[in-house]
């Protein structure tokens, strides 16, 4: 079959798939409204949270990103799977215990004050917000590279089959869809990553053939990498040759790496779209084992991640090194077929400009465009192979000369968008049409699972924690006005509003959505995970340190990333070297030294609020959530 | 259950997360970061040490860690009788 109608058939199917779960899990109360009723088995919650998490990011960027940076891309690998221990030992089975719907309700309840929730539920809808606008831009991209749609049209459907099942069926929808979702998303990246595997190392396993050798020579520009070389070893000669320096040695300097790799840690551990799952399970036991779950299925695809950023890489220097561009492009190489270069040219993630003037591609460390890096097309306009002509390509023949010490004499011609390695990996590698089909609806089911699970985080807030906890609280008995189905209607007009604005942000992006990554995880590193952790094994810890410490946390490492990121500071200022990726460590240790200051100098928090700590301390007795 | 066998069973509770979470920073922090350059002495395969462990060894270690706290949990609340 034609590999456009393979496309149109298999994101078809799954955007059946997804529907149809949401209308057989519709949801009748507010508990299964905002947790799935709470008695969603262990491993199923497990394979739900995978598909919550693993984003957008992790799916189609996270590969890109370690293949280029090589070593250092560790941080990301262990910083998003390592939270999963702090979150199954230090956060998860008390907050079960605690029985509540919400992060919030926690903070709100842990420090009897209502300014404490408010400040939660800032943070929530601020850090879901500013995850969910990258989601929506996903979806855009692969509709419109997959499924030749305008990105605009592509988040119109995306917005439209995320509100049919998240307005319907809230978080026991969402939980059902994202198991399929997950099956989709793992089948999707596996297939190709095999595929890849038997091809670069002749190994089944990626994770094992990463270590494998390679049955192929190819030249690197500089010289010949025998065939039967490590591939490990291979990458490490020829990026060396290349002038990017060996790939499996870290270039990124212990402290940074350290740095990055804690904020994106405890990140992960204070994410409340994350937490928020743990509230589902029957039991505290549940809540544990479900932890361990949901790590083994982001496992699979983490593992697999770094073995596909080596083949990629392996394969982009074999492929195109010292390749005739026009002869490239048109399909005459034998065995190595470019079209595919020509359809993501058009779509501006891949960039050749011809420096040397020699007709064929050079691929080293260095810029080929000036600027940012990205190709700015010059309206139609082609060269003399047929490549498109770009206004920012670096001057022609006019090559630094460190430029040619560095790199082998090798002038780098090419421009190479992170996302490129695992949404064109299966074309580069000259896979069969259905594998290149399936990776498109893999990655609309990674960004469509954590939108959706994002959006129901943020209709949560608004409707519970803002209005049926503080805005329409009867301050005689402390309990909401709200009518439970006033309640639910008002969860279901918030999610629509919610989806409203996402799907405004991913149209109209605030031009900095890979940036504002590094805020979510910065602020829910600073502010929910002491503060949780606090609550549940300092029982001393009162309402006046919590709060003192939340904000110092919170204020500090958002003026740090503002000033940084958006307001042009200079790196020579960073506090100890430390960019902005990796601030909410900072920010974290911040707030827990104010947190045990402040709490020391005012009264401890009283008697009902100590038997409450201890009563979440004891599993027994977790019953199902209380309104 | 009394306020004594209380307080024991939350002490051995923070001394398990305490102990496992050695091995966790052990393993990415100690083996995959600080000590990554002296770890990639030793190979294996294709792979030197310090980068498997950074890019695959601290993930599989992460998941037994959780399925050994949630094994040695449940042991602890059989014997101080408050499993669910």
């Amino acid at each position: 079959m034609e590999l456009q109608s393979l496309i149109y058939l298999f994101v078809g199917l799954s955007f059946a798939l997804y529907i149809g779960i949401a209308i057989w899990a519709r949801a009748g109360t507010t508990k299964e409204f905002y947790i799935a009723g709470g008695g969603v088995h262990p491993i199923v919650n497990g394979m739900a949270t995978g598909a919550d998490w693993m984003s957008a990011a992790s799916f189609i960027s996270l590969a890109g990103i370690v293949s280029l940076k090589g070593s250092d891309g560790g941080a990301y690998l262990m910083g998003w799977t390592g939270g999963y221990v702090l979150l199954a030992m230090l956060l998860a089975p008390y907050l079960r215990k605690f029985g509540k719907f919400t992060v919030p309700d926690f903070v709100g309840d842990r420090y009897y004050s209502d300014f404490a929730r408010t400040v939660a539920v800032i943070c929530v809808i601020f850090i879901s917000f500013t995850y969910v606008a990258g989601q929506m831009r996903g979806v855009g991209i692969v509709f419109s590279r997959f499924l030749q749609v305008d990105v605009n049209m592509g988040i119109y459907i995306g917005m439209f089959i995320v509100f049919i099942y998240a307005v319907l069926g809230g978080m026991k929808g969402v939980t059902y869809t994202q198991v399929a979702q997950y099956c989709v998303m793992i089948f999707a990246f596996t297939v190709p990553a095999i595929f890849l595997s038997l091809q670069v190392t002749q190994t089944f396993l990626p994770q094992i053939g990463f270590g494998g050798t390679i049955p192929f020579q190819f030249d690197d520009g500089v010289k010949m990498i025998e065939s039967g070389s490590y591939l490990l070893h291979a990458l490490d000669t020829s990026m060396t040759d290349l002038g990017f320096g060996a790939y499996t040695v870290s270039h990124g300097g212990t402290w940074n790496v350290f740095m990055l790799t804690t904020a994106l840690m405890l990140g992960t551990a204070g994410l409340p779209h994350v937490i928020v799952r743990f509230f589902t399970t029957p039991t505290v036991k549940g809540a544990r084992i479900s932890a361990g779950w949901a790590l083994v299925f982001i496992a699979i695809l983490y593992t697999q991640i770094p073995a596909v950023a080596s083949f990629a890489r392996i394969n982009l220097i074999k492929n195109l090194q010292n390749v005739d561009y026009a002869k490239f492009v048109s399909g005459e190489i034998a065995g190595n077929n470019g079209t595919w270069f020509k359809n993501w040219e058009n779509s501006g993630l891949i960039g050749w400009t011809d420096r040397n003037g020699d007709g064929k591609m050079q691929f080293a460390s260095g810029k080929a465009f000036e600027g940012k890096g990205k190709p700015k097309y010059d309206g139609q306009k082609r060269g003399a192979s047929g490549e498109r002509l770009t206004t920012n390509s670096m001057p022609q023949h006019n090559v630094s000369s460190e430029e040619m010490r560095s790199n082998g004499k090798i002038v780098n011609e090419l421009y190479l968008d992170r996302d490129i390695i695992v949404l064109a990996n299966p074309e580069i590698a000259g896979l069969p049409n259905w594998v290149i089909a399936i990776i498109a609806a893999g990655g609309l089911a990674a960004a469509l699972s954590t939108a959706a699970g994002l959006l129901l985080t943020i209709s949560t807030s608004i409707a519970h924690d803002l209005l049926g906890q503080v805005l329409f609280k009867d301050p005689a008995t402390g309990k909401s006005t709200l009518s439970e189905k006033a309640e639910l209607v008002a969860a279901r007009l918030a999610a629509v509003v919610a989806i409203v604005v996402a799907g405004y942000l991913g149209i109209h992006p605030p031009g900095f959505v890979a940036q504002v990554v590094a805020f979510a995880f910065g602020l829910a590193a600073a502010s929910f995970f002491p503060a949780i952790v606090m609550g549940i094994f300092y029982k001393r810890m009162n309402k006046e340190g919590a709060i003192a410490g939340m904000l110092s946390g919170l204020i500090f490492t958002f003026g740090y990333i503002v000033y940084f990121v958006f307001m042009g500071g200079d790196k020579a200022d960073y506090l100890w070297g430390i960019a902005p990726t990796g601030i909410g460590t900072i920010g974290m240790i911040l707030h827990f030294i104010v947190a045990l200051v402040v709490s020391k100098m005012t009264p401890p928090p009283p008697q009902h609020i100590q038997d409450l700590v201890e009563s979440i301390r004891i599993p027994r007795g977790a019953g199902g959530a209380t309104h | 259950m009394n306020k004594e066998a209380a307080e024991a069973y939350w002490k051995e509770n923070v001394s398990l997360i305490l102990k496992l979470l050695v091995v966790w920073f052990a393993v990415s922090y100690g083996c995959g970061i600080i000590f990554i350059d002296e770890l990639n002495a030793i190979t294996f395969g294709g792979f030197k040490l310090g980068f498997w462990f950074a890019q695959q060894g601290a993930i599989y270690v992460f998941m037994v860690l959780i399925f050994v706290y949630a094994k040695r949990m449940e042991a602890l609340e059989e014997k101080y009788d408050i499993h669910e």
